[in-house]
């Protein structure tokens, strides 16, 4: 019996050494992620090694998930999309009728895990309307655009009446890259882009109060340093005085002393550049773009358009995540609860970011297979 | 047909898609470096261009002054006796933070330590200006008994805690009150007048007397030290940096402790005041202003009951007599006359003046008294036996513009310049004096009845003692002070002040002295003085002159109802120096109610003297020895 279980898993290590399922650049680069991001929040958490031990924990469980789904052929992902795409809409909705959390209905409590539908929904979109363009003629006309824009529009709603327009609009984004990459003709991006700004103000009049504040206190955070430009304000003191070669591990006095709010979630890449300056920024976006040009180049070498479009989704929203968070703490964008990708603490964010670079990984390895 | 056609497309699409998928994948990537790019932009524009000014709004953020209070100076008489003093108390302090329902538990405590309405008003001043978890202080100066009750009950309020402070302690309240005043919390008007950045941790200031006066030298400048601190504000570890304050200077007083002390007890208790000066350099040995107060009272903040009664009193313990209680001269004023008299040329020592017991203004019906007709007198002869006549004809000849010009040079009129805080000028009667105060003329009559210190006069007993002390010291006026040396650190050499002011001089020919002192020793010692046998026993020459004013106009319907008590009926005063012919004191006496200066006010004057006389050898001494204490 032992010796049975023995056998195949030897016979398991076998087959991942002959077919390693990895892309070494790629994993190689998330670990160094994985690694820079505990590191951050170990300091950012002020020591606390609790914390530390949780994040580590969803770190494993977010790679063997990405272990797993790079061992299932695109080809099976593909065949329940669908299906995928229909349970996380289930899941929006149950949120959306019994949810927790602070100020808006964003989690689902399992007990046995909590966590955010809308994360899943970053992955299982971007699925959907590749599983829809890949059957259809490319580049895609009017009709194929109508439907993936449905497809877009009814979980970006769920999204935004939570009410959570960040992840709704990066939600909207990784359908949109889809489309984008499955070669809309630039005439209709123009006309969308065009649109958007011509309802902006209408959109200013759709906006929670909140969500007016937020861009607000960006254009002017001095107006109300205590209240609601306090995030930004610290924010910038935060990065600023870093300098170019930051003030150095566990020395940022402004998370230390609890002057940056969220400082391990949201507002964890304000620790980092506080500590390590603009060297370690540099070095640390150069790292973000390795990644979202290593899927990029996986997307490019797929074999199918499912593949393709589902790879270079992927790593498009993995680099709109970066900017929007950067974009928050060095105070060009508006707040918005975008974690930074790997590093900022949560663990929805984390699990769901790696099982997408586990397809990216399947798409990888099977990207010979049916090639010609 | 369908599935043909789209079979047929896939074929044809499926290296377009990939080539169309490659190309927006660049575009894509460009983008994407182009935004990154941006955002590394923004992060140089913070992190290098605007580095300085974040690194200093950081530091602002993390790095919080306090300041810590220096140490009140301390204040000592002539001698070095302690006057005012630091002491160590202890008093009860609430952390808000800590308390659920603070009205209940303030009930509660007061059953334990008495909190009075007073405590929790200022309580909840201070506690407005505070963050939650900082201490604020309820109760202070806690008895030892409070102190006991509350140990055993403090489990029960896990917010209070007894807190040690120093607080200012006056040895002797009461005789010192109006010399040395005291100090009290800061109120709103002085938190706007002060400079807030040298009064950072300081709780009181001076609120009279010396105290106030001095307040600069005594207060010291304050250290302080550098916390970091979190976004609570607590503070973090032990200090960044630390700068001890400077204590404030210690103060050495010119007054005399046991001379003050016996001059208090020679009032046993009557309304008025006295002030004892050297004649040589202005020096103050004693003020007393009775009734007084315990100036102690006030430091930790007085009670309303006791703050009421201070200041319902009818005798105004409050007032300071010896620097703004206003007497009527009376014949105190009469040296003074005399000698402007001669200073302005108008009588010679040996003139005289038939005095038939009331004199009369040329073609006026008007009579104006004497106590008896004295026959021919010369001004000696005048001021010992205190002839009104002689001044009603000096005063009425001399009119009223030269009167108030000759008068004026003694000091009357204006404030002394003496270091204390609240002194009232006077009045010297004068037109333009009068122009400010009535719409009537001056009358001739009225410049008779300044002759004698009637009418308008109104003298502070500091004035009429600089007067006398310029007499004393053979016609230099000076300014009288309080302060003798000050000294930086407690075993520092004490620093002499310098001397005081020369204010001017009112005797310009030794002949004008000798007259006028003259009657004032025949005043003391010779038959027919006002205050014959003052002098008896004592060792050396006592020049002084009595003065009796009537406290009430005759016409005055108090007069006649309080006519009967005579003890009550006169503002008597005595001015007095010795010894005669090389003063060093020069003492006045003034009382509110008497009957006359003669038995009510020269025997005060006599204890302060044979005080004086007692602890002479020290002041010899001491003022041998330069100054230095």
């Amino acid at each position: 019996m032992i010796e049975i279980l023995f056998a195949q898993l030897r016979a398991f290590l076998v087959r991942m050494r002959r077919q390693p399922a990895l892309d070494w650049p790629l994993a190689l680069a998330l670990l160094l992620l994985a690694a820079i991001g505990l590191t951050t929040l170990y300091s950012a958490s002020d020591l606390d090694v609790r914390t530390v031990v949780n994040q580590g924990a969803r770190f494993v469980l977010g790679f063997a998930l990405m272990l797993m789904l790079a061992r299932v052929p695109p080809q099976t992902l593909r065949n329940w999309t669908p299906w995928l795409y229909a349970g996380s809409l289930v899941l929006l909705v149950l949120v959306a009728i019994h949810g927790s959390g602070r100020g808006a209905n964003r989690w689902l409590d399992l007990k046995v895990l909590r966590f955010q539908p809308s994360e899943l929904v970053k992955l299982t979109l971007p699925m959907m309307a590749a599983w829809v363009l890949n059957q259809r003629e490319l580049p895609p006309k009017f009709f194929s655009l109508a439907i993936v824009g449905v497809l877009i529009a009814l979980p970006a709603a769920l999204i935004a009446k939570q009410p959570d327009l960040g992840t709704a609009l990066l939600v909207v984004a990784s359908g949109m890259f889809v489309i984008f990459l499955a070669g809309m003709a630039w005439w209709r991006i123009a006309l969308i882009v065009g649109s958007v700004a011509a309802a902006a103000p209408v959109a200013w009049h759709f906006m929670h109060e909140y969500q007016r504040d937020r861009l607000r206190t960006l254009l002017d955070p001095e107006s109300d340093p205590l209240g609601k430009g306090y995030h930004i304000i610290q924010s910038k003191i935060a990065v600023g005085s870093g300098g170019l070669f930051g003030k150095g591990w566990h020395h940022g006095t402004q998370s230390k002393l609890e002057f940056l709010p969220e400082h391990t979630t949201d507002f964890i890449f304000a620790v980092f550049s506080e500590e390590w300056g603009l060297i370690g920024v540099c070095a640390l976006i150069a790292l973000y773009i390795f990644i979202v040009g290593r899927g990029l180049m996986i997307a490019a070498n797929a074999r199918d358009t499912y593949s393709r479009l589902l790879a270079g989704a992927i790593s498009m929203s993995f680099f709109v995540y970066v900017m929007v968070n950067g974009g928050m703490i060095a105070g060009m964008l508006p707040v918005v609860g975008v974690p930074l990708p790997l590093v900022s603490y949560g663990g929805t964010s984390v699990v769901a970011l790696l099982a997408g670079f586990g397809v990216l990984m399947s798409i990888h390895q099977h990207r010979r297979l049916h090639a010609r | 047909m369908v599935n043909i056609s789209k079979g047929r497309l896939r074929v044809k699409d499926v290296r377009h898609e990939a080539d169309t998928f490659r190309m927006r994948a660049i575009v894509g990537f460009l983008v994407i470096l182009v935004a990154l790019s941006a955002l590394i932009t923004r992060f140089a524009f913070l992190q290098v261009t605007h580095h300085e000014e974040f690194t200093a709004k950081s530091e602002a953020n993390r790095i919080s002054t306090r300041g810590i209070a220096p140490s009140r100076g301390l204040i000592y008489d002539r001698n070095g006796i302690l006057l005012a003093e630091n002491t160590a108390a202890f008093r009860l302090e609430v952390v808000p933070e800590g308390v659920k329902h603070m009205d209940a538990m303030l009930a509660e405590l007061d059953g334990v330590v008495a909190v009075g309405e007073d405590d929790i008003a200022r309580f909840n001043v201070a506690r407005r200006n505070k963050k939650p978890f900082e201490s604020v202080p309820l109760r202070l100066k806690l008895s030892e008994d409070e102190i006991a009750r509350f140990s055993i009950n403090r489990w029960r309020f896990p917010a209070v805690d007894i807190v040690p402070y120093l607080t200012r302690t006056y040895p002797y309240g009461e005789t010192f009150a109006h010399v040395l005043g005291y100090v009290g919390r800061i109120d709103l008007s002085e938190a706007q007048r002060i400079d807030a950045s040298l009064y950072t941790g300081t709780t009181h200031i001076g609120k009279n007397g010396i105290e106030r006066y001095y307040e600069d030298e005594l207060h010291g400048t304050p250290g302080y030290e550098k916390v970091e601190i979190n976004a609570d504000r607590r503070q973090i570890g032990t200090p960044l940096e630390r700068v001890a304050p400077t204590p404030g200077k210690n103060l050495y007083l010119t007054i005399d402790a046991r001379l003050q002390r016996a001059a208090e007890t020679a009032f046993n208790g009557r309304a008025g005041a006295a002030v004892a000066l050297d004649p040589r350099n202005g020096e103050v040995l004693a003020l007393i202003s009775i009734p007084t107060f315990d100036a102690n009272l006030f430091v930790n903040g007085i009670g309303q009951i006791d703050y009421s009664r201070l200041l319902n009193d009818p005798l105004k313990p409050l007032l300071n007599r010896a620097i703004a209680g206003g007497f009527l001269p009376g014949s105190t004023m009469k040296p003074y006359v005399a000698l402007a008299g001669l200073e302005l040329g108008l009588r010679k020592p040996s003139d005289t003046v038939v005095s038939t017991g009331e004199f009369h203004i040329p073609g006026q019906a008007r009579g104006y008294r004497d106590d008896f007709p004295a026959g021919v007198v010369n001004m000696r002869t005048a001021i010992t036996e205190s002839v009104n006549t002689y001044f009603y004809t000096l005063a009425y000849e001399m009119g009223i513009e030269r009167f108030s010009e000759g008068l004026g040079r003694f000091g009357f009129g204006v404030k002394t310049g003496v270091d204390m805080v609240g002194e009232s000028a006077g009045v010297l009667p004068s037109r333009e004096w009068k122009r400010g105060h009535s719409k009537e003329p001056w009358y001739p009559g009225e410049t008779v009845v300044a002759g004698i210190g009637q009418g308008y006069w109104v003298v502070t007993p500091i004035q009429l003692a600089t007067a006398a002390a310029s007499i004393a010291a053979k016609g230099e006026l000076r300014t009288p002070r309080l302060l003798r040396a000050e000294q930086n650190e407690l075993n520092a050499a004490p620093q002499p002040v310098p001397p005081a002011l020369l204010r001017g001089t009112t005797i310009t020919r030794p002949a004008n002295w000798r007259a006028v002192a003259d009657g004032m020793i025949g005043a003391v010692n010779e038959a027919g003085g006002t205050a014959l046998g003052l002098g008896k026993d004592f060792p050396y020459v006592i020049a002084g002159k009595t003065g009796t004013a009537e406290r009430f106009s005759r016409t005055d319907e108090t007069w006649t109802s309080i006519a009967t008590s005579s003890a009550e009926r006169h503002q008597v005063l005595f001015e007095c120096f010795t010894p005669a012919e090389d003063a060093r004191i020069a003492v006045v006496v003034a009382l509110e109610a008497g009957h006359s200066g003669a038995s009510d006010a020269a025997p005060i004057a006599r204890k302060i003297l044979d005080a004086w006389l007692a602890f002479d050898d020290d002041a010899r001494r001491v003022a041998g020895s330069a100054g230095a204490p």
